[in-house]
């Protein structure tokens, strides 16, 4: 079937991130809007990732962003007439310290998130045990808790959008991918799909992994990688794990779901760039012995399920958001593996770029010219 | 394969509220499925994430065909030419402590896992 038409507004990507920013653009009363996504809604990094919500960053751009997130996350169901829930668990991330570096960082994180109203506080070992009684403290240094941290469920909150975006006249074009991006006289002109063209003056880079490719079709390079992120989840039980648990220096996060399952990951540093999902029996095995080592009585669940997904990396580790130098040519990717925590702010805050309002949050500083500029905003905080 | 008559479920429609459990594992019905294809979401994929079908235990085993079947059913697709979701290792649930000892460099290999 061709779908030869016009556009105000094409964003390219059907995961949380561009189902945000068609939802805020059609808030904004835009014009016609076309969400086009390659496979289902979902499909790529929003639907395999670790659902966490934190406010704890090292960076007063990371804070300030997911700060706002989270406001939006907590009343989301509401402002978007979702009818199921968006599974939204506010129960706190706890962050654990093994080494001095990370302590002090610990501290410096900190005092810049309460400088920002987040209320993270910096615990002793015992403290964090008496939140979390199944951690093994023993050779935890410190840590930090910020209570309003939490997790939603990634699947509920980009259909939560996108059934707003339709209710708002999104035209939603699934199972569509995008082939070229036409650009004449250095700004955009129409975007060819495998079923038809579209015509349009604005389009939105929100693809992911896969944003360095949909860069290029339109001529723009960008400092830009996947990385493969594995991931497991247990047979649910009964709740007893509140807080998100996560160590930077063992590369590890775990939360437990309202469903009652555990759902954990853990970065491997000699991953190669790559667009692979495939998981591997060597991570079930060394997320099992960390995993066991910092919650012993997890070592008691079954795995169920095991998979993998696309973190979109830039070189600080900090999402790269707004105009380009083809004008119409918007970008809201290189989450870094942060992408669905910021969404809802992500979302608001290009609509206001494309709608020529100044930002609600000044985010000059993370444009496509920091690279060139050398103005790189390092997040020392990411698993 | 196609869907034949003797799969559909009796009183049919999704008027009719309908007990018949598709997915053992997430207790999921074949009125929730029905609804879910109702309302637009015609792929195994986003029923199976929205309302968990088939990511317990069993990985989809027994409700798999059953929902792809619905959604055959409802679009007049034939069930060839319906995606199903991926399958998942590990191909049985494993207990994580279980993971641990088999890899263990001082255990045989296939005894860590007795405990299963």
């Amino acid at each position: 079937m061709a779908v030869n038409r016009r556009a105000d507004a094409v964003v390219i990507g059907g995961g949380v991130v561009g189902a945000s920013i068609a939802y805020h653009l059609a808030r904004r009363g835009f014009g016609r809007i076309a969400l086009v996504e390659r496979s289902y809604l979902a499909s790529g990094s929003t639907g395999r990732c670790g659902a966490g919500v934190r406010q704890q960053w090292g960076t007063r751009l990371n804070c300030l962003l997911a700060r706002e997130s989270v406001r939006m996350f907590e009343r989301m169901e509401d402002e978007l007439g979702y009818d199921r829930s968006i599974e939204f668990k506010q129960g706190g991330y706890l962050l654990l310290a093994y080494t001095d570096r990370e302590m002090n960082q610990f501290v410096k994180n900190v005092e810049l998130e309460q400088s920002l109203g987040i209320p993270a506080s910096l615990l002793t070992p015992a403290e964090a045990r008496a939140i979390v009684p199944m951690l093994n403290a023993g050779d935890v240094l410190c840590a930090t808790y910020c209570p309003t941290d939490g997790h939603a469920n990634p699947f509920h909150v980009t259909y939560a959008y996108v059934g707003a975006a339709r209710r708002l006249g999104v035209e939603v074009m699934t199972f569509t991918e995008v082939k070229g991006i036409v650009v004449e006289n250095g700004r955009v002109a129409r975007v060819v799909c495998d079923r038809g063209v579209i015509d349009t003056g604005v389009v939105v880079n929100a693809a992911g992994p896969y944003s360095g490719l949909v860069a290029r079709m339109a001529g723009v390079e960008i400092p830009f990688w996947a990385e493969r992120h594995q991931i497991l989840v247990t047979e649910p039980v009964e709740p007893v794990l509140r807080p998100m648990v996560m160590s930077f220096s063992r590369r590890i996060y775990c939360q437990q779901t309202p469903h009652g399952s555990f759902i954990m990951g853990m970065a491997d540093p000699n991953e190669q760039p790559g667009f692979s999902t495939e998981s591997s029996w060597k991570f079930l095995v060394e997320m099992a012995r960390e995993i066991t080592r910092v919650l012993p009585p997890v070592g008691d669940l079954k795995v169920v399920r095991q998979w993998a997904g696309l973190y979109d990396m830039t070189p600080d580790a900090h999402p790269i958001l707004g105009a380009t130098p083809v004008e119409g040519f918007y970008l809201a990717c290189g989450f870094s593996g942060h992408g669905f925590m910021l969404a809802p702010v992500t979302g608001r805050l290009i609509s206001e770029i494309i709608c020529d309002e100044k930002p609600s949050i000044d985010i000059t500083g993370l444009d496509l010219g920091r690279f060139e500029r050398g103005e790189l905003v390092v997040e020392p905080s990411v698993v | 394969m196609a869907c034949t008559k003797a799969e559909e479920a009796p009183g049919g429609g999704a008027a009719a509220r309908n007990p018949v459990v598709i997915c053992r594992c997430e207790d999921i019905t074949l009125d929730e499925v029905r609804d879910l294809i109702a309302s637009g979401y015609t792929t195994m994929d986003e029923i199976k994430r929205i309302t968990r079908c088939g990511m317990g235990p069993c990985q989809g085993r027994t409700c798999r065909q059953l929902v792809l079947a619905e959604i055959a059913k409802a679009t007049g697709k034939d069930m060839a030419n319906i995606s199903p979701p991926r399958f998942r290792p590990p191909a049985k649930p494993v207990r994580l402590g279980g993971a641990v000892a088999a890899a263990a460099p001082d255990v045989e290999r296939g005894e860590g896992d007795g405990r299963e």
